[in-house]
């Protein structure tokens, strides 16, 4: 029994309806269920599922929809009200939770109410968000992208637009900024200080921050900037540039920090130019970069990193006014030998395999690069060789690191890192391989992320490691959580569920990678 | 790449103000942002133009065009300028630009008689009948239907109607002036409520009281009137926004003033003392008689920003019935409609929903001037019809400032610190925000002869709004 029903004139955002999307396909007797604005691409899907008619051709993007099919009609209305009832519950929530925080309907009104606002956070479908964001920069308003799905010329005319006026564009496709000590979108809170921090990585960005908190530094500004920024020549690093001349001049920062994929070699003769100038102390990570000597020889007060913990390190120690010298371990060496003992002891012989299961984009991409001169051929839907990418990214193959984030997996559904079911339904399959020895994870933490990750992945780890033991055999889990003392889900208590799970806990994704892999070799060699 | 230098000032201030957030989309981002004290504001966005991409590439190009801001500031210092005065009463026939015996006014964009909906035809057969053109409805049905009567809108002779908005021939009319710019508006005298002309209804009952009001009520009215001199509109309209009018459904503060304006004079007048007291009795009894006093000063308030060159200021909103018309401003006489909505209204005792006609009547000329729906926040006592709570009403009239260019400076609320209302409908706005104007209304039975049934609130058709962008486009877009 399929049932359509349309909410005229009713927008909400796709998260949330992905959620209450997901909370409807649990209900008893429900077979499908979709719950979306009437789009062009949602109407599609909706017509090539069935639910076609002249309800769903009415419908426009303004429009409510909500999709069921169902054992009975009965259960169909049932399900149909519930997500109405989810709909305008959250609308109710809304009214109330935001009593204190002031609603209206364009971005003009908005400036109404605080004619001096300097800076626009943009989460909005892709095809709308440059559009609110030529109208934020027209208004002398710094923007903050989160969208992705914007157009590379959108992405160019409007960062041309902002260079003219010195305005930032963060974005877009960035997650994360600290501009002030504040978080913005998935952020940490992170002790306020010197290292100013330009990044075109997520959860690079995150990793970094977070770490420079723990080395016992501070963040004055932490600047996003989208993948492409950088990654683009025709971009060419509009945002990196601008963010480091301002950091350069920034009378807070000490010494700044960059962290990006590789970037367009033109773009990266800039940036090191740009940061050469900047006569500051600097530190620099490109994650995967093969061949450092095509950067030529970076100026003195320019320091290449060679991962994201080691940046942290020299970022902190140079803050810090203090000498940098490189750790291999927060842990004495000794101890590391011994978790290392106790969790490569009982694999069965069909153990040989690690999965690095990730919520965190860059946090993959790093364990990747680090884990494939250890162990051979890794593969993964981010491997730059194309021989390596697991032809379907459901299924592992060997040595797999999944970054759960890109969008095969998150197509209706959030991202993992709000939504952990995408890594749980995942971590289930990965459960019934027997090949598996080793399961590699992150956990980040921070506003936008769910409220509890740990207490999430906790009972599915549990029932993994109760199945490789039922197969004769031992699941090693290893897990870095990327946080700081002070984000509301609480560092401490998310490591000790992990711990609690069976998980090995280290406080950097280069440190669990690493452990991850001595596991793995010590585990091949009994 | 070369290394010119880059204009770090804006980011560097950014880093060391405070930081003000505003926030489109995920509510989550503001949320957090709130929660730690930083000042910001959530936008509940919307896809502009329903998301229709036509329309929005029109919309970016008339924000590329700058006489179009300039043009808006003109309409609305006209509108503002505007000075509607009460001057005096006439007959239509000798006192409306281009009205003669075989035509009929009716309310809203142009509409054939075939087209026409319940009330309006009840209405054109109470016109007929009164001017004894026809003396049964049979016969004015078919006189209607044969195409030697002439139907026109009111607002093309400078008119405005409510409801079925019928003027014909010896009908009396209230003329006002605009006395800042010399142009006039008219409109019948009003009715009552009940089965009266205006919802449709035409028994001898109603045909009696048109013809009392043709033959006393006028005349007495307007010897009072003559009496008194003007009587400056805006400053009653002024005052009745203090007094819990809204000035469109609430009209009962309006109508006292205008018997306290004429008692004076109405008791000096050489007429029979029964039927000045009739004629007190009248107005005493009918709530809404200041309405067709308060349309045509807002009729020829805005009609004076009809027709400048790129503006994109609503002039006119009207409704027959069947369909819903706007004008604007740079596009002149043009109308852009939309079949008519439902009200979704509360309804007198024995009615319901089903009874209802569809969105009709040129009362909606008050809401394109700056108050009705738009000084919601006025008028305590109907916040029934926007949810129930003076704050509902307060957030009405809040967010019409989303689409307005700006504010009245004569007619201002109490409740919102005697903010002016808002003032100057852009088209552009409209559409861009999703935001359509709040517009009251009273509701006739769909049935001619019935007459009113609710009162309640119109939600008009979008797309009336988006094709009138569209050509506004063509015409002033860069």
């Amino acid at each position: 029994m399929k049932l359509l029903r349309v909410r005229k004139d009713s927008y909400h955002d796709s998260v949330f309806l992905m959620l209450a999307t997901q909370e409807l396909k649990s209900a008893g007797g429900v077979t499908e269920a979709v719950v979306a604005m009437g789009t062009d691409m949602n109407r599609d899907l909706l017509s090539g599922m069935g639910f076609g008619g002249p309800d769903l051709d009415g419908s426009g993007p303004n429009d409510l929809l909500v999709a069921v099919e169902a054992a009975d009609a009965a259960k169909a209305e049932a399900a149909a009200a519930k997500a109405l009832e989810l709909v305008d519950r959250k609308k109710t929530a809304a009214a109330v939770a935001g009593s204190g925080l002031s609603r209206v309907g364009s971005l003009e009104a908005a400036l109404g109410k605080i004619p001096d606002a300097n800076l626009a956070v943009i989460s909005l479908p892709g095809a709308y968000a440059a559009r609110e964001a030529r109208k934020a920069l027209d208004r002398g308003l710094h923007v903050m992208l989160f969208s992705d799905n914007v157009p590379l010329e959108e992405e160019i005319a409007l960062k041309r637009h902002a260079a003219a006026k010195g305005l930032l564009v963060m974005g877009p496709d960035c997650g994360t900024a600290v501009v002030n000590g504040q978080p913005l979108c998935f952020a940490n809170v992170v002790r306020r200080g010197s290292v100013g921090v330009a990044a075109a990585s997520g959860t690079g960005l995150q990793e970094v921050t977070c770490l420079i908190d723990r080395y016992g530094a501070g963040i004055s500004q932490a600047v996003g900037t989208g993948g492409r920024d950088l990654k683009n020549a025709a971009v060419g690093g509009r945002t990196m540039l601008l963010a480091i001349a301002a950091l350069a001049e920034d009378p807070s920062t000490s010494v700044i920090a960059v962290i990006s994929k590789p970037p367009a070699p033109d773009t990266a003769r800039a940036v090191l130019d740009a940061l050469a100038r900047s006569g500051k102390p600097c530190v620099v990570h490109l994650l995967g970069l093969r061949d450092p000597a095509m950067l030529g020889k970076p100026a003195s007060n320019v320091h290449l990193a060679s991962d994201l913990e080691d940046c942290s390190r020299r970022a902190a120690a140079l803050a810090r006014g203090e000498s940098y010298r490189p750790v291999e371990w927060d842990l004495p060496e000794a101890e590391i030998d011994r978790i290392v003992d106790r969790e490569s002891a009982g694999f069965a012989p069909a153990q040989k395999h690690l999965r690095g299961l990730y919520t965190g984009g860059t946090l993959a991409d790093e364990a990747l690069f680090l884990l494939q001169p250890l162990l051979g051929s890794v593969w993964s839907n981010n491997q730059t060789d194309p021989a390596l990418v697991p032809p379907d990214p459901q299924v592992s193959v060997g040595h797999t690191i999944v970054d759960l984030g890109d969008d095969v997996f998150t197509v209706g559904r959030p991202h993992p890192m709000i939504d952990p079911s995408t890594r749980t339904d995942r971590l289930d399959k990965e459960a019934e391989d027997p090949s598996v020895a080793v399961l590699l994870l992150d956990l980040v933490l921070g506003y936008g992320s769910h409220p509890d990750p740990a207490g999430a992945l906790a009972p599915h780890l549990e029932a993994a490691r109760a199945k490789a033991a039922s197969r004769g055999g031992r699941l090693s889990v290893v897990a870095s959580v990327t946080g700081t003392p002070a984000d509301f889900q609480g560092l401490e208590d998310q490591r000790r569920k992990l711990e609690a799970a069976g998980a090995v806990v280290l406080p950097s994704n280069r440190q669990a990678a690493r452990l991850a892999a001595r596991i793995l070799q010590k585990g091949a060699v009994r | 790449m070369s290394a010119e230098p880059m204009n770090t000032k804006p980011v560097l201030n950014l880093f060391s103000g405070d930081l003000k957030v505003v926030n489109l989309g995920l509510e989550g981002f503001a949320e957090t942002l709130a929660g730690r004290g930083v000042p910001t504001v959530q936008v509940d966005w919307k896809p502009p133009a329903g998301g229709r991409k036509d329309v929005i590439e029109a919309l970016d190009a008339i924000a590329r065009n700058p006489r179009v801001a300039r043009a808006n500031a003109e309409a609305l210092s006209r509108i503002l300028a505007g000075k509607p005065t009460l001057v005096g009463i006439g007959t239509a026939l000798d006192t409306v630009p281009g009205m003669a015996r075989d035509l009929i006014l009716h309310a809203g964009p142009p509409v054939a008689w075939k087209d026409m909906a319940g009330p309006l035809r009840g209405a054109v057969i109470g016109g007929l009948l009164y001017e004894g053109l026809a003396s049964t409805p049979e016969e004015a049905q078919s006189l209607a239907a044969s195409g030697k009567i002439r139907f026109e809108p009111c607002h093309h002779h400078s008119a405005v109607g409510p409801m079925a908005g019928v003027m014909t021939a010896s009908m009396p009319v209230w003329i006002v002036e605009n006395q800042a710019f010399g142009n006039k508006a008219y409109c019948t005298l009003n009715e009552g409520l009940g089965k009266v002309l205006r919802y449709g209804a035409y028994s001898q009952e109603v045909l009696d009281r048109l013809r009392w009001m043709a033959g006393r009520l006028a005349p007495i009215l307007a010897g009072a009137l003559a009496l008194r001199g003007p009587i400056d509109m805006k400053s009653l309209i002024a005052q009745v926004l203090q007094m819990g009018d809204e000035g469109h459904n609430r009209n009962r503060a309006g109508t006292s003033l205008v018997i306290r304006e004429l008692a004076p004079y109405l008791a000096l007048l050489d007429e029979p003392k029964e039927d000045v007291s009739k004629v007190f009795a009248f107005l005493n009894g009918n709530d809404h008689f200041f309405l067709n006093l308060t349309m045509p000063a807002a009729k020829c308030t805005v009609d004076a920003a009809l027709g400048i060159e790129a503006s994109s200021v609503i002039a006119t909103m009207a409704r027959n019935g069947t369909e819903f018309g706007i004008r604007v401003s740079g596009l002149g006489e043009r109308w852009f409609t939309g079949p008519a909505s439902v009200v979704e209204g509360l309804y007198l005792p024995g009615f319901s929903a089903a009874d209802a006609a569809r969105d009709v009547g040129d009362s909606v000329i008050t809401e394109t001037s700056g108050i009705g729906g738009f000084a919601m926040a006025a008028a305590p006592a109907i916040v029934k019809f926007v949810g129930g709570t003076p704050e509902d009403a307060l957030n009405v009239t809040r967010r019409m400032y989303e689409i307005t260019v700006g504010e009245n400076d004569a007619y201002r609320i109490p409740a919102l610190d005697f903010r002016g209302t808002p003032t100057g409908i852009d088209v552009c706005k409209v559409v861009e925000t999703g935001i359509l104007p709040a517009i009251n209304t009273g509701i006739a039975h769909k049935e001619p002869g019935i007459g009113m049934v609710g009162a309640g609130l119109v939600k008009p058709p979008a797309n009336c709004f988006m094709d009138a962008v569209l050509a506004f486009a063509e015409k002033y877009g860069e």
